[in-house]
């Protein structure tokens, strides 16, 4: 449906048709998008094992333009938008990435860069500052030999790093870095927060991965074990607290795989109701895994952003409380979390209605208890994962 | 730790504190994040720019605010949640 024209939701002037068309809440109920994630690329240099991307992306369509990209950020922006976060894939292979920036900073965001750092340049890091980016996230989601080759003081891969590192923090910029956590690397994890805390991270995020796209596939190989996560845990709070007493300014922000809750996460706070995913090709999700769901999505070329965050059918398929059926439908526990994940509920039950399978009082629970229990003896899958690697190690040392 | 007058505030750095219309509110974005400040929050925040001393904050708001006795406790309360959040250094 072409766009109602105001750029303030007012129902009350608008024929009665438009609120059927919606199917959904009232808009004063329904949250502003903070969030802009642009997914600016799926391409990347790297191909992790665990990486959240679509399985098929490969085949999807064409990337939106400079043009198309900054109508989409001014739109958001309107709506409320303050934060964007640039990610991919890799996003610094697209060229246009400066100007992107400088388009973002000028309309107010606090713009964040999410990158694997390969490909990043001393001479980027100050073309990106002097477009206005405010802030650089570096993932360490290489592949597994390259984090491993780190840990172990490995002084070629360190020294990469920390001169990128050092560069990021000697433009003033604050340094976030994401390292992803498995089983073959949890038990590292002191080694990977001292690294952290000598490149000056501002904040550390230890993120256990998630179980998405590439990681579901091979979850045998990555869910740590329950004695795995509580140790890391363990160890991450001790940090905590000697970085509280010298009154040390990294903040440690440790992500636990679901898998060991007995309630699911409140998944993107809410469907439709803070995050907006624009892809590589223009379609926007209420969360960046949701591609995958059997839902039909709005595509930015064909639609405006008030149109898709408040009256498409794709973004109020879950919002509210009205789509759920039994457990969440009587559960008193359905306001703090949404009945979980549509996409874990989608990928483990086949129906992205349901409860998600991680909530104890799911009836497809058993699925979670099964792969708990198959975590503990997983070794078969460790070879498959280590093949890849190589392969991995190989792309990246040509580059 | 207790509060010097004398010191300046500044935001650190990577963070900045900006209205946001859709909000009707000020706020604080850092890495990734954001707070939304109340009233006096937002007052008190925009007048950190790296130059006024607490002091001097002090006196512009008790100047704005005639009468309202507790301005002074208001500002050193933010001053030390705030040093405390790491959302500013004081030096
Ligand atoms: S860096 Fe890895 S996880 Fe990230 S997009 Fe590339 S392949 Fe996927
Ligand atoms: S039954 Fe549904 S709403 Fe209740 S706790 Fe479980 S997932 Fe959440």
């Amino acid at each position: 449906m072409p766009n109602t024209g105001s750029p303030s939701p007012d129902p009350s002037g608008q024929p009665a048709c438009v609120e059927h068309v919606g199917a959904g809440l009232p808009r004063d109920q329904v949250g502003l998008p903070l969030w802009l994630l642009a997914e600016l690329t799926y391409r990347c240099p790297l191909q992790c094992p665990y990486c959240s991307n679509p399985l098929d992306f490969a085949q999807q369509g064409k990337e939106l333009s400079t043009e198309q990209w900054f109508k989409v950020m001014a739109e958001a922006r309107e709506m409320g938008a303050a934060q964007i976060g640039f990610s991919g894939g890799e996003p610094l292979v697209r060229q246009d990435l400066a100007e992107l920036i400088g388009e973002a900073r000028r309309l107010g965001y606090y713009t964040n860069l999410i990158t694997s750092g390969i490909g990043l340049t001393e001479q980027k890091i100050a073309a990106f500052k002097h477009a206005g980016l405010d802030h650089i996230q570096i993932s360490f989601q290489a592949s597994d030999e390259q984090v491993n080759n780190l840990l172990a003081g490995s002084k070629k891969a360190f020294a990469q790093k920390l001169e990128m590192a050092r560069a990021v923090k000697a433009h003033g910029y604050p340094m976030v870095l994401n390292f992803v956590t498995h089983r073959h690397n949890i038990d590292k994890i002191d080694r990977i927060i001292e690294l952290c805390i000598a490149l000056e991270a501002d904040f550390v995020e230890l993120a256990t991965c998630q179980f998405y796209g590439w990681a579901h596939l091979n979850r045998l190989g990555l869910l740590p074990t329950r004695e795995q996560l509580e140790r890391a845990e363990r160890v991450t709070n001790e940090y905590r607290a000697k970085l509280k007493a010298e009154g040390h300014p990294c903040k440690l922000i440790f992500v636990t795989p679901d898998y060991y809750e007995e309630r699911p996460k409140a998944c993107m706070n809410g469907w439709g109701s803070l995050f907006l995913t624009i892809t590589p090709d223009g379609t926007a999700l209420p969360c960046h895994g949701a591609r995958q769901l059997p839902v039909q999505f709005p595509n930015v070329r064909d639609h405006d952003l008030q149109h898709i965050w408040y009256d498409s059918f794709g973004f109020n398929r879950f919002r509210g409380f009205d789509w759920m059926p039994e457990p969440c439908r009587s559960c008193d526990e359905k306001e703090k979390d949404f009945g979980g994940c549509r996409c874990q509920a989608f990928m483990l039950t086949g129906d992205a209605s349901k409860a998600d399978p991680v909530c104890a009082k799911s009836p497809d629970h058993g699925i979670i208890l099964k792969a708990r229990e198959e975590a503990e003896h997983a070794t078969l899958e460790i070879e498959q994962m280590t093949f890849r690697n190589e392969r991995n190690a190989h792309v990246i040392a040509r580059g | 730790m207790s509060l010097d007058r004398q010191q300046v505030p500044a935001w650190r750095p990577g963070y900045r504190f900006q209205y946001e219309p859709a909000q009707k509110g000020h706020v604080l974005l850092y890495p990734e994040g954001m707070i939304k400040l109340n009233e006096s929050a937002s007052l008190i925040g925009g007048l950190i720019d790296g130059q006024r001393s607490v002091a001097q904050i002090i006196t512009d708001l008790e100047q704005q605010f005639p009468g309202v006795p507790e301005v002074a406790d208001d500002i050193e309360q933010f001053m030390e949640v705030a040093r405390a959040e790491h959302w500013i250094t004081l030096a």
